[in-house]
C-alpha cells in the first residue's frame, strides 16, 4: 500500500525515518493521510476512547450514588456539570455513559461488517445462484429501515441493549453486503485472481488470502461510517427508552432524563449529553470521508 | 412491450414480492419470542377467557403455521388488523387516527428539505468562497446532529428559553397544526436537507465544468438564463433520487421525533406500544411502516425515469 506524499512534504531519507520510534511514525504516516480536519478529529475519537476506558478512575464521582442533599443544582465548583434530580452527579455519569455509547456501536459494526463481508465474498466468488439468492434476501432486508428493525428485535427480546445490538445488526449487514460485493465483483474479474486459481488455491484461500486484503481498505471505510450510523440509532433508542435501562446510563439515555431536569431549569445534563453525540458523530464523519477518499484513491 | 409498461410492470411486480417477504418475516416474530405465542401477544398479563379466545381466533392458533400465515394476511388486506390488548380498540382505528398527524409531520418537513436543501446547496455551487466554506461546514454539523438531538436542542431554546413555540403536542385545525409541528418539522428536517444540500452543490459544480455550459456562456446567453436552464435543469436529475429517497427515511425517523415532542402519531404509538407490550400494534405498525418505505421507493425509482429519459428501462 503506497501513500502519495503531499507535494510540499519534505522527503525524508530512509535512516531519518528509521531512527524514529515505532509509535510516532505510525502517528506521522496517520496523520498525513487523514489531513488537519482529520487528525483532530481522530484524535478527539482517541481522547474518547481513552476516557471510556479509564472511566471508573477519571470520573470524580460515583455516577449511581445519590445525593439528595445537592439535588438539582446548576453547575458549580464541587459537580463542574451540575447535579440531577437524584443528586448525582452529571459529568460522572457523562465519563461513565460514555463506555456504552461507545461498546455499543462497535459491537454492531463489528458482527455487521464480519457477516456482510462473508455474504458479499461468498457471492462475488460463488457467483450464478447463489450471489441471486444472497442479493434477493438482502433486497428485502433492505425494505426495512435500521430503526424500525432494531425497534422489532427489543419488541421480542424487551427493552435493553442486547435486542439492539441484535437488531442493528441484522439491519447493517445488507449495507456492507452491497457495498463490499460489487467491489469485490470488480476485484474478482481481474486477471491475478484466475490466475491463483490456475496455480491450484482453493476457493476460500483465494477470498480469504487476495479478494479480502485488496478490499480491506474499502471496507475499513465502510465500517467508520457506518459506525457514525450506528451510534445516532442506539442513542436515539436509548433516548426512547427501549435501549440502555437504569441505573446504566448512556449519553442518549442521559439527553432523555435531561430533558425532565431543563424542564426544571437546569439544561446542562441534555446540552451536554447532546453536543458530545453530535462531537462524537461529527468526527466519525470527518475520519470516514477521509478514509473513503483513500479507499478510491489506492484503486 | 412498451418499455415504459415494462419497468413500470417490473417494479410492481418487484413490490409485490417484497411485500409479500416483508409480511411473511413480520408474522413469523410472533413465533421468534420466548414463551407460548398467546402469553407473549397477551404481554404477560393474564387475560379474560373471552380476550384468549378472541387471539386464538384471530391468529388461528390452532391451524398449521402457512395457513395460519394465509389467514393473517387476508384479515389485513381487508383491514381487520385485530384488537390491541392495551387499548382494547381495533387496531386500524387506532392507526387510523394517528395517520393524519404523522402524514402532516413528514410531509411537512420534506417541504423543509426540498426548499431548503436546494436552495443552500444552490447557493454553495453558485457563490465559491467564504458563503461555500461556511454552508459546508453548517452542512456537516447538521448531518453529523441526529433528529432527536436537534429536537431537543429546538425545545431547550425556541421552547423553554425563547417561548415563541409550544413544547408537546401536535395542535387541531391548520394554522394551530403547522405551529405545532414547526420545531418536530425542522428537528426531522435537518440531516436530510443537510444531505440534499451536499448532493446538490456537487451535482451543480459538476455541471457548471461542462462543455455545454461554456459554449452556451461562448454563444453569449446571460449568466441566469445560464444557470437556469443549462446548469440547474441538469443538476437536479441525480437530486430528485436522492431527494426521495431522504424522504423515505423520514418514516422512520419520526418514530423518534414523535417521541421527543410527544406528537401523537404512528411513531410514538409504536414506541408506546413496544413499552406496554402490546404485540398485535406492533406488528402492524412495522408492517406499515416497511409498506410505506417500499412504496414510496418503488414511486422514486419511477419518478427517476420521468425525469431522466436518457436512461434505458
Amino acid at each position: 500500500m503506497s501513500v502519495i506524499s503531499p507535494p510540499t512534504g519534505r522527503l525524508e531519507a530512509g535512516p531519518a525515518t528509521r531512527r524514529r520510534t515505532p509509535v510516532l511514525a505510525v502517528a506521522a504516516r496517520t496523520g498525513r493521510r487523514l489531513g488537519a480536519s482529520g487528525t483532530v478529529a481522530a484524535a478527539l475519537l482517541a481522547v474518547l476512547v481513552l476516557v471510556a476506558a479509564f472511566a471508573p478512575v477519571i470520573a470524580p464521582f460515583d455516577p449511581t450514588a445519590p445525593d439528595l442533599a445537592n439535588a438539582l443544582t446548576g453547575p458549580g465548583a464541587t459537580h463542574w456539570l451540575g447535579t440531577d434530580a437524584l443528586g448525582r452527579d452529571t459529568l460522572s455519569r457523562l465519563i461513565v455513559g460514555s463506555r456504552i455509547t461507545l461498546v455499543g456501536p462497535i459491537l454492531v459494526i463489528a458482527v455487521s461488517t464480519a457477516a456482510g463481508t462473508a455474504l458479499a465474498l461468498l457471492a462475488a466468488y460463488a457467483g450464478g445462484r447463489v450471489d441471486m439468492v444472497v442479493s434477493r434476501v438482502l433486497d428485502v432486508l433492505f425494505a426495512v429501515p435500521g430503526i424500525v428493525f432494531a425497534l422489532v428485535t427489543v419488541a421480542i427480546a424487551g427493552p435493553g441493549l442486547p435486542g439492539v445490538v441484535i437488531g442493528l445488526s441484522i439491519a447493517y449487514t445488507p449495507y456492507v453486503a452491497r457495498v463490499v460485493r460489487s467491489a469485490a465483483l470488480r476485484e474478482r474479474a481481474l486477471p491475478y485472481i484466475d490466475a491463483a486459481w490456475v496455480t491450484g488455491r482453493s476457493g476460500l484461500s483465494i477470498c480469504l488470502r487476495h479478494l479480502l486484503p485488496n478490499l480491506a481498505p474499502m471496507i475499513m471505510a465502510q465500517a467508520v461510517s457506518a459506525l457514525g450510523l450506528a451510534v445516532v440509532d442506539i442513542a436515539a433508542i436509548s433516548f426512547l427508552g427501549l435501549g440502555v435501562q437504569p441505573p446504566a446510563t448512556d449519553w442518549g439515555l442521559m439527553v432523555k432524563s435531561g430533558i425532565d431536569t431543563a424542564l426544571r431549569g437546569y439544561p446542562t445534563e441534555a446540552l451536554a449529553a447532546a453536543v458530545l453525540i453530535a462531537a462524537f458523530v461529527a468526527a466519525i464523519t470527518v475520519v470516514s470521508d477521509r478514509l473513503t477518499e483513500q479507499a478510491g484513491e489506492l484503486r | 412491450m412498451n418499455p415504459w409498461l415494462k419497468f413500470v410492470s417490473k417494479r410492481l411486480a418487484g413490490l409485490v414480492v417484497v411485500f409479500f417477504a416483508a409480511s411473511f418475516l413480520v408474522f413469523s416474530l410472533l413465533y421468534l419470542a420466548p414463551g407460548s405465542p398467546i402469553s407473549f401477544l397477551l404481554g404477560n398479563r393474564s387475560g379474560t377467557p373471552e380476550q384468549i379466545a378472541a387471539i386464538r381466533a384471530q391468529y388461528h392458533l390452532d391451524d398449521p403455521f402457512l395457513t395460519r400465515y394465509a389467514a393473517w394476511l387476508g384479515g389485513i388486506l381487508h383491514g381487520d388488523l385485530g384488537q390491541s390488548i392495551v387499548y382494547r380498540q381495533d387496531v386500524a382505528a387506532l392507526i387510523g387516527a394517528r395517520i393524519p398527524t404523522t402524514a402532516a409531520l413528514v410531509g411537512y418537513a420534506s417541504v423543509i428539505i426540498l426548499i431548503v436543501g436546494v436552495a443552500i446547496g444552490l447557493l454553495a455551487a453558485l457563490r465559491p468562497g467564504w458563503v461555500d466554506a461556511t454552508l459546508r461546514g453548517g452542512m456537516t454539523v447538521a448531518l453529523s446532529t441526529p433528529p432527536f438531538v436537534v429536537g431537543v436542542l429546538l425545545i431547550l431554546v425556541f421552547a423553554l428559553s425563547l417561548g415563541w413555540f409550544p413544547v408537546f403536542g401536535a395542535g387541531r385545525g391548520f394554522a394551530d397544526t403547522v405551529w405545532h409541528l414547526t420545531l418536530p418539522a425542522l428537528a426531522l428536517a435537518g440531516g436530510g436537507a443537510a444531505f440534499l444540500g451536499r448532493i446538490t452543490r456537487a451535482a451543480t459544480r459538476g455541471e457548471l465544468a461542462r462543455d455545454h455550459v461554456e459554449t452556451a456562456r461562448a454563444r453569449g446567453l446571460g449568466e441566469s438564463r445560464v444557470i437556469t436552464r443549462h446548469v440547474v435543469r441538469n443538476a437536479l436529475i441525480p437530486v430528485v433520487t436522492v431527494a426521495g429517497l431522504t424522504v423515505a427515511s423520514l418514516v422512520a425517523g419520526a418514530v423518534v421525533v414523535e417521541s421527543v415532542f410527544a406528537v401523537d402519531g404512528l411513531g410514538s404509538l409504536l414506541v408506546r406500544a413496544i413499552l406496554q407490550r402490546d404485540f398485535v400494534v406492533v406488528q402492524a405498525l412495522v408492517l406499515l411502516l416497511v409498506v410505506t418505505f417500499i412504496v414510496i421507493n418503488t414511486i422514486v425509482d419511477v419518478i427517476y425515469l420521468l425525469v431522466d429519459p436518457r436512461i434505458k428501462a
